[in-house]
């Protein structure tokens, strides 16, 4: 039997997705940031895709000097409190902390930044002065991380703002995608309308840039364009019953989960497939909707999943069962998905192959596909001279694209990682536009 | 933002925090380093006839989890040739032309003082610091504490610097010694510019225990030595605010002693320092705490309303008075926060046997939660002191702030206790338990 009941209640569903790295009181980030050793060169900060001056605002928090250790988090990161719950600081900054190397807990980075961050927002304190208006206008194509910190980096710089965003709330995958154990919607888009506030950009929600015609406005429109727009719908795995009903991509249905809540629909049995961090987070969410049995499938050996080791020890954790060198042949079902045939695989050169005679069926009402999601080809081929490797944005080291009006930033250019590498990009290609509308 | 540079008796400097006259300041190098890094100032390692260190020279006080509360040196004043040194002050100060190099001098003869003060100014230094501080070695020579502790040597010394000095003079001040006021006093009447203090205090760390040699262990002996770091900054505090109310005392404080972090350098500055200068923390942390120094400062600066530093010295100075002028009638009791307690009863056991019996415990099954015993509170804020968590006991005033009597103005109105059993005493009337109740409890029955 699984460990969770069906959520029935928000309360219910609160208490199935209870918060992993719940915010911290001042006491514990008294005593937690009178352990930073205030390494010199911190190793923490080095492992920052933001490079957070990390031992400093633990300083600042321990020396009761909150808003100074807040805006030591934002001059690096405008997420700086969602990160502080969603980045995966095992692997992060609490990973690179010298204390691992005696056995002795990390500093808790990420808990220490969320409080100090939270102090500030719930205060509404705003911690910028923005420079003078300086007349040049930006469009910034998607309010993911990597946009909206784009929007906050240009702003502070004195330029005019407008994002265009084709759902109906901030953030991208921070709201839509992350485990909702790692951090409540609420505290996201508080956030967000912090920054907003203190930023002024605008932002026209369920405003897709679609076809060339909107593009052609943009560039009329603006001094520059900013393309954040990340990844698209989850890539089919092209077998057999992947159109069954009950067969759901891992993306969209966390972001039902996200959105919906009770409403979303779960199976009793479920087989997530994949090996990355979304897979294992579909896995977690499914056995703590209430399914009975969850099945994460993987092609490939334990060792070789994409996801970080914590990701699959926290599935574990709730009861999901790990099945490996398992590749999916079809999903059976002859309307609704009623199971999956899987062969047994081995690894030769490198190249996962089947091996002969060893079928075999799993049952289940629900299947979810974590099996990575879509580039955006169709949208970015019409945009002039843009070119792509493998699906990916072509840019150099300001984020400038092959088309120079055009930065870009986030998944659509790395392929798919943290909120952080992108909330590190539109930083950082801010910059690149500022320097380029100066020339 | 607040303004953080200061004119400090005439050395003007980018911001108040300085480095003190010590290993940190020992080169050129780490000087340039420390000014690159944002620090306002730096009293050079002390320059004289160089000397020959011994070697293992420190040791600390570790307190819990905390390294290096207090550390403790036997080290001498420079070991390097003079003409290095000079030759070093001469290129910092032109690379920084707006930062603060001050020059420590120790040396001897009237003829040393002559010349070491030209020297050093001659090299650039804005201004001079004379070492009458350091509390081991160098005193076994006459020099360092020897001459902080003879207000008339170091009155006359002063003179001798004074004959020659064209930059500002500051005397640094050692503790060792019953009432700083007095050499301070010298140093004013001797013509100094500024004190600056304070010097380390002499110590003795502790004893190995295997071997019986103290720290730290110089071939199987050890010597005393001086002691700074975050331990000493009560002492350091309590020593300026002295000096800073001497009255009619003109001459500005550089404060020295436990300055760690930007809340530190604040107290020093609100009793009157107009600059601070910092070791210790360095040497455990490097020169990067200057960001937090800095940012800290000109936050609270901000937050007060102090737009300069001037405005902000001393402002604590009106509310530290003698004892005798504190008010009698003034009331708190202790309140524990039911919410917040975690159960320790660390207030519990403080009060019960270490002050006033005036906290109680429920003794029903699982409640582990101390009240307060209001009518034998005597509000002596042990209980907060020895709390675990943040705001969980806070003190609660219980006058209703009408009456006002000082112990100064009883003792004019002859209201005070004067025989062994006065009726006017202050603890008459409050309740003690008898001695025998001591034994009825039984608190310590399960460890027998």
């Amino acid at each position: 039997m699984s460990e969770y009941g069906k959520p029935t209640t928000e309360k219910e569903f609160d208490a199935n997705f209870e918060q992993i790295k719940p915010l911290m009181n001042s006491t514990e980030a008294y005593y937690e940031s009178s352990r930073c050793l205030y390494c010199f060169d911190a190793p923490c900060v080095t492992a920052c895709p933001t490079g957070i001056d990390i031992p400093q605002f633990i300083r600042q928090i321990n020396t009761q000097n909150i808003s100074g250790a807040a805006k030591t988090i934002y001059d690096s990161n405008y997420f700086g409190n969602a990160c502080g719950k969603v980045c995966p600081t095992e692997v992060l900054c609490e990973g690179a902390c010298v204390y691992n190397h005696q056995d002795v807990k990390p500093i808790e980075i990420g808990r220490l930044q969320n409080f100090a961050t939270d102090a500030v927002i719930e205060r509404k304190e705003h911690l910028y002065q923005l420079a003078p208006d300086t007349g040049k206008k930006i469009a910034v194509i998607g309010a993911g991380p990597a946009g909206i910190a784009c929007a906050c980096e240009l702003r502070l710089l004195g330029h005019a703002v407008e994002i265009f965003e084709a759902k109906a709330k901030p953030s991208g995958l921070t709201v839509y995608g992350v485990a909702p154990y790692k951090i409540l919607n609420e505290e996201v888009l508080k956030e967000m309308n912090y920054l907003q506030e203190q930023f002024g950009y605008t932002v026209h929600y369920n405003k897709p840039i679609t076809g060339k015609e909107d593009l052609s406005k943009l560039e009329q429109d603006f001094d520059a364009v900013f393309i954040g727009i990340g990844l698209g719908e989850t890539r089919s795995i092209r077998i057999d019953g992947e159109n069954l009903k009950n067969c759901v991509g891992a993306t969209e249905f966390i972001e039902e989960l996200k959105m919906e809540h009770l409403k979303t629909p779960v199976g009793k049995r479920v087989i997530v497939i994949g090996g990355g961090n979304t897979a294992m987070d579909a896995a977690s969410e499914a056995a703590r909707m209430g399914a009975e049995h969850v099945i994460l499938a993987y092609r490939r050996a334990k060792r070789e999943m994409g996801a970080y080791e914590f990701e699959y020890d926290l599935a574990k954790a709730v009861g999901v069962k790990g099945v490996f060198n398992a590749q999916p042949l079809e999903i059976l079902g002859d309307h609704e998905v009623v199971g999956v045939k899987f062969i047994r695989t081995k690894v030769e050169n490198g190249k996962v192959v089947s091996i002969p005679d060893t079928e075999f069926t799993e049952a289940c009402d629900m299947v979810v596909r974590a099996t990575g999601q879509a580039k955006q080809e169709t949208f970015l081929a019409q945009i002039d001279g843009l070119e792509l490797d493998w699906g990916k944005i072509k840019v150099n080291a300001h984020f400038q694209t092959t088309n120079p009006k055009y930065f870009a930033g986030g998944d659509a250019v790395n392929g798919g990682a943290e909120v952080v590498n992108a909330a590190a990009h539109g930083k950082v290609a801010a910059k690149g536009i500022h320097a380029y509308l100066k020339n | 933002m607040a303004d953080l540079s200061i004119n400090f008796a005439g050395i003007k400097a980018p911001n108040p925090f300085w480095l003190a006259s010590a290993p940190p300041t020992n080169s050129g190098y780490q000087v340039m380093k420390a000014f690159d890094a944002g620090w306002g100032g730096a009293v050079w390692k002390t320059l004289g006839v160089p000397v020959v260190n011994v070697s293992s020279r420190y040791a600390a006080t570790n307190y819990g989890g905390k390294r290096m509360a207090g550390l403790n040196n036997i080290e001498l004043i420079t070991d390097r040739p003079l003409a290095d040194n000079l030759r070093e002050i001469e290129e910092v100060k032109k690379r920084f032309p707006d930062h603060a190099v001050i020059a420590s001098l120790m040396v001897e003869t009237r003829e040393q003082w002559h010349q070491i003060v030209r020297d050093a100014e001659n090299a650039g230094a804005d201004g001079l610091e004379l070492n009458f501080g350091c509390p081991h070695g160098m005193c076994e020579r006459g020099m360092g504490s020897a001459v902080g502790q003879e207000p008339n040597v170091l009155k006359t010394i002063v003179g001798w610097v004074m004959e020659v000095a064209k930059t500002p003079v500051i005397v640094k001040l050692t503790p060792n010694i019953t009432d700083i006021t007095v050499p301070a006093i010298a140093a004013q009447e001797g013509g100094a510019d500024a004190i600056s203090m304070i010097n380390t205090i002499q110590s003795l760390i502790g004893v190995d225990l295997d071997n019986l040699v103290p720290y730290p262990y110089v071939d199987g002996k050890s010597t005393n030595g001086g002691y700074c770091g975050p331990a000493v900054k009560p002492i350091a505090l309590n020593m300026v605010k002295n000096c800073a109310q001497i009255p009619d005392y003109k001459l500005p404080i550089s404060g020295i002693g436990g300055i760690e972090n930007w809340k530190d350098a604040a107290e020093h500055i609100l009793l009157g320092a107009q600059s601070v200068q910092v070791c210790t923390a360095v040497m455990h942390y490097g020169f990067g705490i200057i960001r937090d120094l800095k940012s800290g400062l000109s936050r609270y600066m901000d937050e007060k309303g102090f737009a300069t530093i001037d405005d902000m010295v001393g402002k604590a100075l009106p509310n530290t008075k003698t004892w005798e002028n504190l008010n009698l009638k003034y009331k708190v009791v202790a309140a524990i926060d039911e919410d917040k307690c975690i159960g320790c009863q660390l207030c519990y056991t403080a009060c019960e046997d270490g002050a006033h019996q005036a906290i109680g415990l429920s003794g029903e099954g699982e409640d582990r939660i101390p009240h307060i015993i209001e009518d034998n509170c005597v509000g002596c804020n042990l209980c907060s002191l020895v709390c675990p968590v943040e705001e969980c006991i806070t003190m609660e005033r219980r006058d209703d702030g009408k009456e006002h009597t000082t112990w100064k103005e009883r003792s004019a109105n002859n209201n005070i206790p004067t025989t062994f059993n006065d009726e006017l005493a202050g603890g008459r009337g409050h309740w003690i338990p008898k001695p025998e109740e001591a034994l009825k409890k039984g608190h310590y029955d399960k460890f027998k």
